[in-house]
């Protein structure tokens, strides 16, 4: 198992080399130093020599990828593309265009961001399961046909939806919760409730149905029968039996977007004034700031690359049949 | 349904009302509640620029002027100074000098950078601390030595002050003081108190004397804006030591000022606060106010000391829905009105009035409207082939004959109504209303597009665009040579698919003329280098003035400010000698009768050259709720939170009122649920009693 895992991580290091090359291709592709410079000096009144002052403090003022004027190996290491990405693998991201450190956001931000996520993925867990178990259990009747419509009329409609109409109905016509904003400890509550069940009712149409395809896939194999023909409830072969089962895809899936939880939820957040790294992210892309975006797409590489580690292993605790090599 | 009603009782506990956003704490607080959208980039004075950072810094930096609160047009008056100074012409008018006396006995807010201490944190202690006002804090009188140490900062090299290109063209040795910085410069702290500055003496220790090449009247406005504020070299040494920038602790996010606010929490993500400076000199609500001011009870509180508010809470708000019903909640004191939600809040009557809508007046709140210090137009490239204007004899006349054509047919008026729901004038020249050389009336209008038709002007007809297009050789739209159709191209920015609404009107105005319209959209940054590089043919663009004197919008014109030429501010690259020659006369007069003749004629020869198709300028609405008193729009100063007044008792009454938590439809969604559930249970135990079917 630890050779597996040595191995993983060692072909995580092309990956986010890759993806960081990409990130930086795609972003230069729309933006140069100049327009950066400009973005972050203002629309009046810059000089071309302000531009160029901003670009050296920043080291913005080299080659992107590669410096012709130099020799050796500083033909490759003299650039921004170097310069800019080799630091992020000591996780030393360094600061902002606007100079505010990175490192201090992420810090400042993750637990907002967490505090959104994590309930938003429990409570939607249980509710999802819930009622696909509800489905699954009145299979072919009337109830499972209505519970998909409604499954799939759910997922049909967009998640801006679910929380402008959530916003109107909860906050301004009945006055429950606040409509945006946010605040540490124990106050959170009243400010997470809304995206939380937001976030939890927008969930139930993709996942009631896939979590009902996994049910009734299980309930068609011969342990379920030989459950029932032992003489058990419907209630009991569901839940000790199909639920255990089933599972194993469930928490899979659960497992591979545990640590991106941590990235936030950029629509969420924005509507709901909430000052995670989801938030922080959009905000980057809009202000054009490259050391945030660039920060922010490798940690979230390698949350994803740790998702999925993660996701081999457990497949190893929830089913004995599994050997990681 | 346990947890829901563990949820409820504990939202019972947060008061009378369930949706304040605000902690308990602050209730019947004396606090202003406002909102920002974008995150402030700089608070530094010496490189905030926006109105957005304007907000907060002017609240906390006084530079030695301020702008009168209530009279118009503005007018500047002391506010560290003892006297608005007056310029001195030496040496035969070689130089101008500026002596600027500040009041004695100002001192600064509490910081922790004067304190001598606090100079020398270990990392640790720096690590530890969660805002640098935890540290002891300390405080001590201005002085000269302060604004000269600023004006000193516009020169630093790591810092990249935006008017430092402009200042160093006027203050005396500005430039080559940059140079010698630049040299000396290494990561730590500059004392510039080391580096003097030839153009900036001290005097004594509270006046200081500031020396300009030539003559700048416009300069007295500067020292009114933050770029003149003083900054304590203290406060830039503690924040330059080691460990404070990877904590965000820096001049650029912690403003340190002697003006009635100081800025307690930082959190750009989420909310900044603003806290009564317990050691703020003082100043008193005018006593005067312009024409109306007194009905309007703006003088209600004349003499009284101010600041009236304790502390201010911006929160952020990133997205409108939430932030407009959060005003209509009573949870902010004042909005402005974006299109979205325009016809919810106001009302226009036939005759153009605009009032606020029934829903709006139920809740007593007001609107205030001023016409910005700002215009909108779409520009002519003056180096374009076609509608430019770099050609002599009968072409140029062409070209200007186009233009003209193009101008009567592009319907400003419309474009307010449909675009802006009527908020804005169409602009007659460059200048905007409210500013020295601007005419209202008939003299004011634009006889080449206008005509005045008994109390106002009238858009001249299509038939006159089409009798100038068919001069300038474009009959019927087409070339009358060629008889190829006449295609241009406007170049903008596109914000999404609701511009699109925008793009079709406009190529409906050129289609009057038989003309083709292509628009070429692109992003901003795209769309910044094509009017660098002078590659665009037709495009939209806008100014704001920085101060309210015609030179800042007539030097928009100006031939040797050409935007693809020297980078300058003339985006259009319009040149015409006789202007450019009059503006340099006019630049440096003080308003005068000679001045608004000079003045005129430019507008003259502009309105004939036609470079730009006179566009909008816009007219700001805002509201405010009706317990917020004192609120007067101020489009050359930000400095205005000082003179609001709140009536909390009223806000928190009207508060409860209006948010009562509506509790019966929570109770009906769970009746309704427990009921759909009657026949899944039934179901349920129907199943589980049923006995096994016989197989086949």
């Amino acid at each position: 198992m630890l050779a597996y895992i040595v191995r993983r991580v060692l072909y995580a290091i092309p990956i986010l080399i890759g993806v960081n090359l990409i990130t930086f291709l795609l972003f230069f592709v729309v933006n140069t130093p100049d327009d950066m410079a400009r973005m972050q000096l203002g629309a009046k009144r810059i000089t071309p020599d302000a531009i160029e002052k901003w670009k050296a403090e920043r080291g913005y003022d080299k080659p992107l990828l590669y410096n012709s004027r130099k020799s050796g190996v500083q033909k490759l290491t003299e650039t921004i593309f170097y310069e800019k990405s080799v630091r992020l693998f000591a996780f030393d991201f360094g600061a902002a265009e606007d100079k505010r450190d990175i490192a201090h956001e992420i810090r400042m931000r993750w637990a907002p961001s967490l505090a959104l996520a994590i309930p938003m993925l429990i409570v939607g867990l249980a509710v999802n399961i819930s009622f696909a178990m509800f489905m699954a259990f009145f299979r072919a009747t009337y109830l499972d046909f209505w519970g998909v419509v409604v499954c799939v009329a759910m997922m049909s409609i967009s998640t801006l939806f679910y929380i402008i109409g959530g916003q109107y109905v909860a906050s301004k016509l009945w006055h429950l919760v606040p409509i945006s904003g946010y605040a540490g400890g124990l106050d959170a509550a009243k400010f997470l409730v809304l995206p939380v069940l937001i976030g939890v009712v927008g969930g139930i149409g993709s996942g009631g149905r896939w979590y009902r395809t996994l049910f009734l896939e299980e309930m068609g194999k011969d342990y379920v029968r030989t459950a029932r023909a032992k003489g058990l409830a419907e209630s009991a072969v569901l839940f000790r039996h199909v639920l255990k089962n089933a599972m194993i895809p469930i928490l899979t899936g659960v497992v591979v977007v545990i640590p991106l939880l941590f990235m936030g939820s950029l629509l969420t957040e924005s509507f709901f004034g909430i000052p995670g790294l989801g938030s922080y992210t959009i905000d980057a892309i809009q202000a054009q700031d490259f050391a945030v975006v660039r920060s922010m797409v490798f940690i979230g590489s390698v949350l994803y690359i740790l998702g999925l580690l993660l996701t081999d292993l457990s497949y190893t605790l929830v089913d004995p049949r599994i050997r990681l090599e | 349904m346990r947890i829901f009603l563990i949820f409820l009782l504990f939202l019972s506990g947060c008061g009378e009302v369930w949706n304040d956003p605000y902690p308990a704490a602050e209730r019947g607080k004396n606090i202003l509640y406002s909102s920002f959208a974008e995150r402030p980039k700089h608070l530094d004075p010496v490189q905030s620029y926006t109105e957005d950072e304007a907000r907060f810094t002017q609240q906390v930096y006084e530079p030695p002027l301020q702008y009168h609160y209530l009279k118009r047009p503005y007018e500047l008056i002391p506010l560290t100074a003892t006297e608005v100074p007056m310029p001195r012409l030496i040496e035969g008018g070689k130089f101008t000098v500026y002596e600027i006396r500040i009041r004695p006995g100002i001192r600064y807010q509490p910081h922790p950078g004067f304190v001598a201490a606090n100079h020398e944190l270990s990392g640790s202690r720096i690590g530890k601390l969660g805002s640098p006002y935890e540290l002891p804090l300390g405080t001590r009188e201005l002085t000269a030595d302060d604004y000269i140490y600023q004006i000193k900062r516009l020169a630093h090299p790591r810092l990249h002050s935006p008017i430092f290109g402009l200042m160093a063209e006027y203050i005396v040795g500005m430039g080559q003081y940059a140079e010698r910085l630049k040299k000396l410069s290494s990561s730590g702290w500059l004392d510039l108190r080391q580096h003097p500055l030839k153009g900036v003496e001290r005097v004594d220790s509270h006046t200081f004397r500031v020396t300009l090449n030539g003559s700048y009247p416009q300069f007295v406005y500067w020292l009114a804006m933050p770029f003149f504020a003083p900054v304590p070299w203290e406060a830039e040494k503690f924040f330059e030591q080691p460990g404070m920038a990877e904590k965000n602790f820096t001049l650029d996010w912690w403003p340190v000022g002697t003006g009635p606010y100081m800025l307690t929490e930082n959190n750009p993500n989420a909310r900044m606060v603003l806290e009564r400076n317990p050691n703020f000199h003082g100043e008193t609500y005018p006593s005067e106010g312009e024409r109306g001011d007194a009905e309007a009870g703006l003088l209600a509180d004349a003499g009284q000391p101010i600041p009236f508010v304790d502390r201010v809470v911006f929160s952020r708000e990133k997205e409108m829905i939430p932030y407009w019903n959060k005003f209509l909640q009573g949870y902010y004191d004042i909005s402005a009105i974006s299109s979205d939600v325009f016809d919810q809040a106001v009302r226009v009557s036939l005759e153009g009035d605009s009032t606020v809508s029934a829903e709006m007046e139920e809740k007593g709140i007001r609107l205030t409207t001023s016409v910005a210090t700002s215009t909108g137009y779409v520009a002519f490239n003056w180096d374009d082939p076609v509608v430019g204007g770099q050609k002599s004899g009968e072409p140029a006349e062409r070209a200007r004959k186009l233009r003209h054509a193009i101008s009567i047919a592009f319907d400003v008026e419309e474009q307010i109504s449909i675009f802006a729901n009527g908020r804005g004038i169409a602009a007659q020249g460059p200048i905007a209303p409210g500013i020295f050389g601007y005419r209202e009336g008939r003299e004011g209008i634009n006889p080449h597009v206008y005509d005045w038709t008994g109390d106002k002007p009238r858009r001249k007809s299509i038939e006159v665009a089409r009798k100038l297009l068919a001069e300038a050789g474009y009959p019927g739209g087409r070339d009358a040579k060629s008889g190829q159709p006449l295609v241009l191209y406007l170049d903008t920015v596109a914000r999404g698919p609701g511009d699109k609404s925008a793009f079709d009107w406009y190529r409906r105005q050129f289609e009057k003329l038989d003309l083709q319209l292509e628009i070429r959209t692109t992003d901003w940054n795209r769309f910044q280098e094509k009017i660098r590089k002078g590659t665009t043919q037709i495009f939209r663009l806008g100014w704001n003035a920085d101060y309210p004197d015609p030179e800042n919008f007539l030097f928009l014109l100006h031939g040797p400010q050409s935007r693809a030429r020297s980078q300058g501010e003339n985006a259009a690259n319009y040149v015409n000698a006789e202007y450019d020659a009059l503006f340099e006369k006019m630049k440096n007069m003080a308003n005068s009768p000679e001045r608004q003749r000079i003045i005129e004629r430019m507008v003259e020869i502009a309105r004939r050259d036609a470079p730009w198709v006179w566009g909008t300028h816009p007219k700001d609405y805002s509201l405010r709720h009706v317990w917020l008193a004192n609120d007067k729009p101020n489009n050359m100063a930000r400095n205005g939170i000082k003179y609001l007044k709140l009536d909390v008792e009223k806000r928190a009454a009207l508060r409860r009122e209006w948010n009562r938590p509506v509790l019966w439809p929570v109770g009906l969604i769970v009746l309704v649920l427990a009921l759909s559930a009657i026949p899944a249970v039934v179901s349920y135990r129907r199943r589980e009693r049923m006995a096994a079917r016989p197989a086949g």
